[in-house]
């Protein structure tokens, strides 16, 4: 189950999908309180057993990748488990399979390579002070893939705004038929 | 070291007419981890000997989360057993306890005349805060009990014309007669005061606790 994030609602439609990269060792799973967060024996990270999950939310602020959705309504967290009652049966993960443009692609290493010469996969991922390896990979340019050991997602927070000239109008080039009235 | 599950990957998964399309793993694919021990890794990296004890008992893996240890299992099983068995030992002081104070004083709780057929009235027998009834049925049998219900201890009230005591916390019934439960939460009997008519005088005697 994985769910839409706009980019910028306000100026534009663009979604991103929010898929689940499966961590080596998942943060949400080491700040869940009430011991919910599971992975099952093939390193998939399972939404929240739902006996336990008390939806208290730490998962959601603890994933850097924002995968994790408490349903309040009915008190459970529920995150992207590539949909292991299809990939479990050897099927894709739903995602995978109506995605267009084949941008979220699930199968073997060698059908990658295939698909996307000009591409290398990365797993691991710099935020802050916290590196991450993920069992999901994204596919990062080959003389990037090479060059960098990791995608340092934060670092795009620190970049600095291009500088730009912003005119404001003056106010006092107009005439103010109020300026002489006492308030 | 654990054999990477990706290198078992079927080479024939690519032959015409499969390619990333349909399923490409079978469901065979991914190998169970051999060890247990071996499949969680801690953020730092550092092996499970040297991380704090809460890792070992809160693991992340299913693996190791449903795994029951014979050593859990039996300190599961011999504390168990032992509450059960301390419950037994407390309940048999108790009944020791209870049976060496004896009986409780015989004391006068009521008159027969004030207690005409189809009466009840309130009396404290044997201790000062143990609030007990006793009615008299209209074939004119005396009959008293202790007024705590055995469900959660609030006080019956006779409907001697029904023939039962009611308790209104929780619609619990019982027989005015037997002070047996009849419906409602209560499985329990009422204790029962035994009486003694000595002319006018009705005597307490006992308190019969019954469990059945």
């Amino acid at each position: 189950m994985i769910h839409l994030e706009y980019v910028d609602r306000g100026q534009s439609q663009q979604t991103v999908p929010v898929v689940c990269m499966h961590c080596e060792q998942p943060t949400c799973a080491e700040v869940c309180p009430a011991d919910a967060i599971k992975r099952s024996a093939d390193g998939v990270v399972q939404s929240a057993l739902q006996p336990r999950c008390i939806a208290c939310g730490n998962c959601v602020l603890a994933c850097p990748f924002g995968v994790p959705e408490v349903y309040l309504e009915r008190q459970i967290m529920m995150k992207c488990d590539m949909c292991y009652d299809r990939t479990s049966i050897g099927k894709r993960p739903m995602c995978a399979t109506v995605c267009p443009s084949q941008a979220l692609f699930f199968g073997t290493r060698e059908q990658i390579d295939q698909l996307r010469p000009q591409s290398a996969p990365a797993n691991r991922f710099q935020f802050g002070a916290q590196t991450i390896t993920t069992r999901v990979f994204t596919m990062v340019p080959r003389r990037l893939a090479s060059a960098v050991p990791f995608v340092d997602v934060t670092a795009a927070m620190n970049e600095e705004p291009p500088p730009r000239e912003i005119r404001l109008k003056t106010v006092a080039a107009e005439w103010d038929p109020y300026a002489d009235i006492e308030v | 070291m654990a054999q990477d599950p990706r290198s078992a990957i079927d080479p024939q998964i690519n032959t015409p007419g499969r390619e990333g399309l349909t399923g490409t793993a079978p469901v065979n694919l991914y190998a169970r981890p051999p060890n247990r021990e071996q499949v969680t890794i801690a953020p730092d990296g550092k092996p499970m000997e040297m991380q704090p004890p809460w890792r070992r008992d809160f693991p992340i893996d299913a693996l190791q989360d449903q795994y029951v240890e014979r050593r859990d299992f039996m300190k599961f099983l011999v504390l168990t057993s032992g509450a059960f068995t301390t419950g037994q030992l407390w309940l048999a002081v108790q009944n020791w306890w209870r049976r060496r104070r004896g009986r409780p004083e015989t004391r006068r709780i009521a008159s027969v005349a004030e207690l005409p057929p189809g009466e009840a009235q309130l009396f404290a027998y044997p201790g000062e805060h143990d609030a007990c009834i006793v009615a008299r049925l209209p074939d004119g049998e005396l009959v008293a009990y202790r007024q705590k219900c055995t469900h959660l201890s609030c006080a019956v009230i006779p409907r001697i014309e029904d023939g039962t005591l009611h308790c209104p916390c929780h619609e619990g019934v019982f027989d005015l007669r037997t002070g047996r439960p009849l419906a409602g939460p209560p499985r329990r009997p009422l204790p029962r005061i035994a009486l003694d008519v000595r002319g006018d005088d009705v005597f307490a005697t006992d308190v019969e606790w019954r469990t059945s």
